[in-house]
């Protein structure tokens, strides 16, 4: 049958367009990653330095994208907040994957009880609203980047569990599995050695997804003033921030939210990629 | 070749088929799954269409009546006319009126072609509504009414249950409704009892027949078993790689085929002299990819008969004595009319 | 056992994890809430005196199961900030809450349907290219973000709706739309991608089926095949998907009604928790759990009378 007319039409790159769709979201990923990481070498203002007179100034050449409500730096706060973005992004779903993947791979090869004992957390953790669960964790965790990372690590569980349970069902009755089991290898050793390798490049694929809603819930939770706590910079909070101003400098939240959208944009992108490759079924959603 | 299919009428015959190809483009690049046929087809009369799987026969019919379309990144060229009327130059609206009022198609499976979330009362009224200008209220009437004809019991009921409540047999029942509904000239069946239990197949082919003469409709029979179309079929076109490799009378077929693939096919039917655990000699080998056709005649890999010359040329669709076959050593040379 | 009495019983289940879960966060995790109530110069015995009066001195299962017991009779207890009932405060903003999200709801699907609709009239074709481009495009953005532009384009600059603020019903239809227009497309803009997707695909599927060419070989128009035979069959997806996406939808809520400053029940947990109103966010966050396991279960219901597949295998077994 046609595969081409059964492929949805996701903006993702084939053929032709491969090129710009590709290169594009990673070079904007990388030019925001290489200045989160040299943040501190650069020729940056201090984020937090405050400069009162020089409020909501719009950008120039000495303050490449303006100053906010206090005067303070844009361009090294957005890059100040671009580092918090990214290891929230980062380390949080690597949490929940490292727990969710244990947990929806014993559920997936051992089935039975484990199974239902899994299906039955998953099914709870889900039956709260992400955003509601990761402000009362954080609410009553306190403040802090580890705090923020943590909640977001929890609320990525569940679809971690789901992912690696389906792969690994999917892998347990292969014939290598088997044969690896009559030759009498352990559980762990099966699961480790022959499950995972398989079960991995589609929880990679997941993970770039996770990724990029992460960044938005981290926003979601500085722009309600849970995130990271106060001076420290992040996108979702100079959103807040810049919402004050909108009449009188809506730069200081348009840049924000346009650097945020970027960036949330092209991981969508690569994203959407890595899983076409790894499961050209799915493309989808 | 028309006469050969089917005796000339005046008036010329109710389906004209010329030249039909049905090109699909894949990765691998155009695969022709219909390439080329021809065929007349009068009023009142059944053509069998036989072939294996694959042979091009449901995308044929399917062309015909303008069912493989742009969507699925068809080519599809040829002329058909259906009672002298140039089918492919109607516009959308014209034709689609004509698919609904002339034209009636059964499908193999009646498990996926009846609409598994619509009453089968009103998957049979619609068509009598939009083409014939019911009412609801007579539509249902109608319905129920068929449902009677197609020979299903308690038909009130039934028209308002939906397909999942009733069996195979009877869904295929249904769809026979659906497809009579609005007094067509042509019934077209593509294989209507392959996906039914043996023992209601009879049953369908039955009704089939039966509703065929009692309203005086053309059919086509699509199936891959001679032994179905047999009793059932004035005319048989045999199709191998989407050719028609064989036309004739079906009683000229069974009496001698003269190209080697109808030979094959006669031969693997089942004999009722054979005892009862004889194995039936499938045809060795495989149909050609159609996307990559050489030179030569396409059923030379697995014909016995081949000589150099059929693996250099193209054997054309050819008249002799009143039927056509694509062959350069045709079988039976003596059953044939005339040599 | 029947197949509704077992999801019934399912059901019963999951609330009682989701509400047990609930009190574990609020009351396990650290932060004393005397402290954060009476501040860090109160004295041990007013602090003492205070954990008595939250009844925090008796052991934590004993006062879930209190709590559960008044909970089931409807009573949430008392914010200890406002004094109010807690159960009072949800119920006099649940309705914006639910007029947020209805109309937000139905942006999404008014748009989603006829974007999937008219996307596989020609799939690939420069309407879907389109439509796709437009839906990526939304889905990278997040609803706080789509709010502020909003109110940037159709407030500050444009000056056609208001910023913020909420308008009851009682000052009139229009005024009430107006306060709401803008904070239901924050989060429609955003749940019509995911919904157009899933039918879209679904829809292709469908599209496929036999029973689809009997629809065309009956001579029915292509829009009427698309409406009155394919729609339906590709829209089961679409609902389980409406109803698991309800949980972000909520959060959204919770995120617009403060941007927009609409008294709502998101805005009544975002007080609570700024507050440390432990009561009150205790109440606040089952509520909105056992809401929201309330609708996917609703919503599965609603598949069995949409599918009558579904209908037959679960009401005659
Ligand atoms: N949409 C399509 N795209 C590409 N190739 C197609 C498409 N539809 C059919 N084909 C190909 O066309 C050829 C003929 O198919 P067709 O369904 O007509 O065979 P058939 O004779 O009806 O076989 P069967 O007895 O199995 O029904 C097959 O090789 C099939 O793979
Ligand atoms: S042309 Fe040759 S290969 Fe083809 S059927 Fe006839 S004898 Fe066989
Ligand atoms: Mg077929």
């Amino acid at each position: 049958m046609s595969a081409s007319a059964v492929r949805p039409a996701t903006v993702a790159p084939v053929g032709r367009r491969l090129s710009w769709a590709i290169v594009l979201p990673l070079a904007w990923v990388a030019l925001v990653a290489f200045l989160a990481v040299t943040a501190d070498w650069l020729p940056l203002p201090d984020p937090a330095a405050q400069e009162l007179i020089l409020r909501r100034k719009p950008p120039s050449t000495t303050y490449l994208l303006g100053t906010d409500n206090l005067g303070r730096d844009m361009l090294s706060r957005i890059i100040y907040g671009g580092r918090t973005s990214l290891i929230v992004g980062i380390c949080a779903p690597f949490f929940g994957f490292l727990i969710g993947g244990a947990i929806g791979m014993s559920a997936g090869y051992f089935r039975g009880k484990v199974d239902l004992l899994a299906v039955g957390f998953i099914d709870i953790l889900l039956a709260f609203p992400t955003l509601v669960l990761a402000l009362t964790f954080v609410a009553y965790l306190g403040q802090s980047l580890f705090n923020v990372t943590l909640a977001l690590g929890i609320l990525s569980i569940p679809a971690a569990a789901r992912v690696s349970r389906a792969n690994t069902m999917a892998w347990a009755n292969r014939d290598f599995v088997l044969a690896a089991r009559t030759i009498g290898a352990s559980n762990w050793r099966i699961l480790t050695r022959e499950i995972l390798p398989n079960v991995l490049p589609a929880m990679f694929a997941f993970w770039l997804v996770a990724v990029s809603v992460i960044i938005v819930a981290e926003g979601a939770l500085s722009f309600l003033g849970l995130g990271i706590p106060a001076p420290q910079p992040s996108w979702g909070g100079m959103i807040a921030d810049g919402r004050e101003a909108l009449d009188v400098a809506p730069h200081t939240a348009l840049i924000p939210a346009a650097v945020m959208f970027l960036t949330v944009l092209s991981l969508n992108f690569l994203g959407d990629m890595v899983r076409n490759l790894v499961d050209p079924r799915r493309s989808s959603l | 070749m028309s006469g050969a299919v089917s005796g000339a009428v005046s008036g010329g015959p109710l389906l004209s088929v010329r030249d039909a190809r049905v090109g699909f483009g894949t990765v691998r690049g155009l695969l022709r799954a219909v390439d080329g046929v021809s065929f007349d087809l009068e009023a009142g009369r059944t053509l069998g269409i036989v072939g294996e799987s694959g042979s091009g026969k449901s995308v044929l019919v399917r062309s015909l009546i303008g069912l493989v379309g742009s969507g699925s990144g068809a080519i599809v060229g040829g002329e058909v006319r259906l009672d002298g009327q140039d089918v492919r130059g109607l516009s959308a609206k014209n034709f689609r009126q004509l698919l609904g009022r002339d034209i009636g198609i059964v499908f193999q499976d009646p498990m996926t072609s009846l609409n598994p979330v619509m009453k089968i009362g009103r998957q049979i009224g619609e068509g009598l509504r939009l083409n014939r200008g019911l009412n609801a209220t007579a539509a249902a009437r109608r319905a129920v009414e068929l449902l009677v004809e197609v020979g299903i019991p308690e038909p009130e009921r039934r028209a308002s249950q939906y397909p999942h409540e009733l069996s195979g047999g009877m869904r295929q029942r249904v769809a026979i409704a659906i497809a009579i509904a609005c007094e067509p000239k042509l019934l077209i069946a593509d294989e209507p009892t392959t996906a039914l239990d043996v023992t209601v197949q009879r049953q369908i082919l039955d009704l089939l027949q039966r509703e065929q003469r009692q309203r005086g409709m053309a059919m086509i029979l699509i199936t891959h078993d001679l032994g179905v179309a047999a009793g059932r079929a004035d005319d048989i076109m045999v199709m191998y790689a989407g050719r028609a490799v064989e036309m004739a009378a079906t009683r000229e077929i069974f009496r001698g085929p003269r190209m080697p693939y109808t030979e094959a096919l006669l031969r693997s039917l089942p004999r009722l002299s054979d005892p009862t655990h004889t194995r039936l000699s499938a045809i060795p080998g495989r149909p050609p990819d159609l996307a990559r056709r050489g030179t030569g005649c396409s059923f030379a890999p697995r014909c016995t008969y081949r000589s150099e010359r059929c693996e250099a040329e193209e054997p054309v669709l050819s008249r002799e004595g009143g039927r056509g076959f694509a062959c350069f050593h045709p079988l039976n040379a003596s059953a044939g009319t005339s040599a | 056992m029947h197949w509704l009495a077992r999801q019934v019983l399912r059901l019963a289940v999951v609330l009682f994890c989701v509400t047990l879960l609930t009190f574990l966060i609020v009351n396990i995790l650290p932060g004393d809430v005397a402290t954060a109530i009476l501040g860090g110069l109160a004295t041990p015995e007013d602090l003492a005196g205070l954990r008595a009066d939250l009844g925090l001195d008796r052991p934590m299962l004993v006062r879930y199961f209190d709590w559960l017991g008044s909970a089931l009779s409807g009573d949430l207890g008392r914010s200890h900030r406002s004094g109010e009932p807690v159960a009072q405060a949800i119920a006099d903003r649940l309705p914006v809450s639910l007029q947020l999200m209805i109309m937000a709801q139905v942006i999404a699907i008014g748009i989603a349907v006829p974007a999937a609709l008219l996307s596989v009239r020609r799939p690939g074709g420069l309407f879907d290219r389109l439509s796709a481009s437009t839906a990526f495009g939304f889905l990278a953005t997040p609803s706080f973000m789509l709010g502020i532009l909003l109110i940037y384009l159709f407030s500050v600059t444009l000056d056609l709706l208001p910023a913020t603020g909420f308008s009851p019903m009682s000052e009139g239809l229009w005024a009430n739309l107006e306060s709401m227009i803008l904070p239901a497309l924050s989060l429609g803009l955003i749940e019509w991608t995911v919904l157009m997707r899933v039918l879209r695909s679904d829809l292709l599927t469908t599209l496929k089926e036999d029973f689809i060419l009997l629809a065309r070989a009956k001579g029915l128009p292509p829009w009427r095949v698309l409406l009155q035979h394919a729609l339906r069959p590709s829209s089961f997806t679409l609902i389980t998907v409406i109803g698991l996406n309800i949980g972000g939808l909520i959060g959204g809520a919770v995120i617009v009604e403060q941007i927009f400053a609409l008294p709502g029940v998101g805005r009544l947990l975002l007080g609570g928790i700024f507050n440390r109103d432990l009561i009150l966010v205790q109440g606040t966050v089952s509520f909105i759990a056992a809401g929201f396991v309330l609708v996917n279960f609703l919503v599965d219901m609603l598949y069995a009378v949409l599918d009558p597949r579904v209908r037959h295998v679960r009401f005659r077994s």
